[in-house]
């Protein structure tokens, strides 16, 4: 039965950029160092020390913005955001409150359409699915081809840049004790990208992450490295909950409205909306995926028990836990919406002129929606597939690209890139760059497929031998005892079998053409090298001309 | 426009200062006379006046990306009042940030 709710969500975020020093002062942003080894007065909130912006922190920011679609205005500031922790030396982060260097962006995504009949609820076999089988991204669930997705703008309320904390660590086994501090990463750039709350299903967040990150990846402005922190996500989930009657107790089996598109706030009448729950503490994507689905289903439950709405509790923090699958509360910051924000006097402010955001669009480069585009048209390839190519990254178009051109197949490249290469690369662990063919030696086999000459089960033999050898094609083929069998040689084969088979001769006669291709397996053991459709063709031909 | 003394617990929180009755008398008191004082300026007309995001006419102050040597860990953590052979070492940190 679909769920008499919609879910809300709007997502935060933090992505770090690759720079080689940290925001405001020269020590390196390497992951990985011994703690504590890359600070500095500045960093560690030394009295007396001054922040000096870095240069290109700025630029991969309004890079990232102006990809995103944002506003950026003229003038920009930064702001003390004050809070006490241990891993913020300064009592203050450096962020920027209200005058951000960007604001008002959009990111198209590839959403499949509601299954007729179904409302947007969650989908619960979200919590059961197990490790996707491609390690590589695959296209999202529930679109498989052409024709099946449709495009949805999510909308990104600021894009901000910040400074990073330090990290925190606790002996959990060692019971009490105290906690270490390691200040390594205080002070790296961060660009805060926060989306509005448009994001309909866990899916749908899932697939935003995943537009967003390859994005980041086409600007080369971060590595978007979740193991190491460098791309961290935490989320906003509300729902909305479809009730019967106006001011009616909660009850089940309601008929769901769809808020599809719609502005969350004010909820309309007749939907109620639960307090808002922000989850932090996911680890990857999926996590992402299941710890709002779990939300889900529990704010319901919880509107179920205890009937409590939007402004009747405050807003609350969860933690996702990985091991139980749940989320669970988490004890907040005393005080902590009172941050006291103020302009930091120690920096200046950017102003950023139209000249310059024009240099910046000018340079942005082909982003990942139009690269689609363009593979499809020029290419004649599916939507489906142009995606799965352009999530594997630049590198792996390119050399699609060059291997279609010098192929003339659009559609044979793909179906090659997709299948063999990308095989290889998994099966390998190794990029496109390592790659042993390039393309000029896949397009020359790939024209002697197109020609009819070359089976494709032969030619993946062949391929795996030029992986192997180093070879060429053609000596690949050579070395294998491919050698093209002449029509001559063709025809020659298919008289003496014919001749030897007068039943399959008098059958495909009588119109059951299926015969010939028992005569298939007898040819190829006599000639490895034919061509199957070939020698189909040639018989055909040479019975009716028996008539 | 005077203080109130929740108010002045609530500040007093916020800066992890530890008062006491005495103190948040007349703690209320002298914050209040200070803001009161400042509220003169709220007497002068500042039609068509832009405000000011800085106090200083500077814009655009950047440097290269670039590492720079910093503090050798001795040196980073000289002052810190408990710390082990790697790190600072704080009350422990419960719960998430």
């Amino acid at each position: 039965m679909p769920e008499p709710y919609t879910v809300v969500i709007g997502l935060e975020v933090h992505v770090q950029l690759l720079t080689e020093s940290k925001l405001f002062c020269g020590c390196s942003t390497r992951f990985g160092s011994a703690p504590n080894t890359q600070t500095c007065p500045v960093c560690i909130g030394m009295p007396g020390s001054l922040p000096v912006m870095n240069r290109r922190a700025v630029e991969l920011a309004l890079r990232t913005a102006v990809a995103l679609n944002c506003e950026i205005p003229h003038f920009t500031k930064w702001d003390r955001k004050n809070y006490y922790y241990p891993d913020l030396p300064k009592g203050y982060q450096i962020s920027q409150y209200d005058l951000p260097l960007s604001r008002d962006g959009w990111l198209e995504i590839m959403v499949s359409p509601l299954p007729s009949g179904e409302g947007p609820g969650v989908r619960a076999d979200v919590l059961e699915e197990g490790p996707h089988p491609n390690p590589l991204r695959a296209p999202t669930e529930g679109w498989s081809g052409e024709g099946t997705s449709s495009t949805k703008r999510i909308g990104i309320i600021r894009a901000h840049l910040e400074e990073d904390a330090g990290k925190s660590m606790h002996d959990e086994a060692a019971g009490k004790g105290d906690s270490r501090i390691d200040l390594n990463r205080t002070g790296t750039p961060l660009l805060e990208i926060v989306s509005q709350p448009d994001l309909r299903s866990p899916e749908e967040a899932k697939t935003y992450l995943t537009e967003l990150k390859l994005l980041l990846n086409y600007l080369g402005v971060s590595d978007c490295n979740m193991q190491e922190g460098s791309l961290r996500v935490d989320a906003n989930v509300n729902l909305h909950i479809n009730v019967a009657e106006k001011g009616t107790a909660p009850e089940k089996g309601i008929v769901p409205l769809l808020l599809r598109g719609q502005s969350p706030f004010p909820a309309a009448e007749g939907i109620i909306a639960t307090p808002i729950v922000e989850v932090k503490n996911m680890n990857s994507f999926r996590a992402v995926e299941r710890a709002l689905a779990y939300e889900a289903q529990r704010q319901y439950r919880e509107y179920q028990e205890t009937g409590r709405k939007l402004g009747e509790a405050p807003k609350s923090t969860r933690g996702w836990d990985e091991a139980s699958q749940t989320t669970r509360l988490q004890r907040s910051k005393e005080e902590s919406s009172d941050y006291r924000y103020f302009p930091d006097p120690d920096l200046a402010p950017v102003i950023v002129t139209e000249e310059e955001i024009e240099q910046i669009r000018a340079d942005l480069g082909e982003l990942p929606a139009a690269l689609r585009t363009r593979l499809e048209q020029t290419y004649g390839i599916t939507p489906y597939d142009s995606d799965v190519l352009v999530n594997q990254g630049r590198p792996l178009v390119d050399y699609y690209i060059e291997l279609a051109e010098a192929c003339g197949d659009g559609k044979l490249a793909s179906n090659w890139v997709q299948q063999s290469v990308l095989r290889t690369l998994n099966e390998r662990q190794i990029g496109i760059a390592q790659f042993p063919v390039r393309p000029a030696a896949l397009a020359e086999l790939l024209s002697v497929v197109k020609s009819g000459k070359l089976e494709t089960v032969r030619a993946r033999d062949v391929l795996q031998a030029m992986l192997e050898t180093g070879k060429s094609a053609a000596e690949a083929m050579q070395a294998l005892g491919i050698v093209e069998v002449d029509d001559a040689a063709v025809e020659a084969l298919c008289r003496e079998l014919l001749d030897a088979n007068p039943k399959i001769v008098a059958e495909v006669q009588a119109g059951k053409e299926k015969g010939v291709g028992m005569l298939i397996g007898q040819a190829k053991r006599k000639n490895p090298n034919l061509n199957a459709a070939r020698f189909r063709e040639t018989c055909l031909k040479l019975i009716q001309g028996m008539n | 426009m005077s203080l109130t003394r929740a108010e002045v617990e609530k500040v007093s929180l916020l800066a992890r200062l530890l008062l006491t009755e005495e103190e948040l008398g007349w703690m209320t008191e002298q914050l209040g006379a200070i803001l009161e004082y400042m509220a003169l300026l709220g007497e002068v007309d500042t039609t068509g006046v832009e405000p000011m995001a800085h106090a200083v006419e500077v814009s655009n102050v950047f440097r290269p990306d670039g590492v720079q040597p910093g503090l050798d860990r001795e040196a980073a953590l000289a002052n810190a009042p408990h710390r082990d052979a790697e790190c600072y070492l704080v009350p422990a940190v419960l719960g998430e940030v």
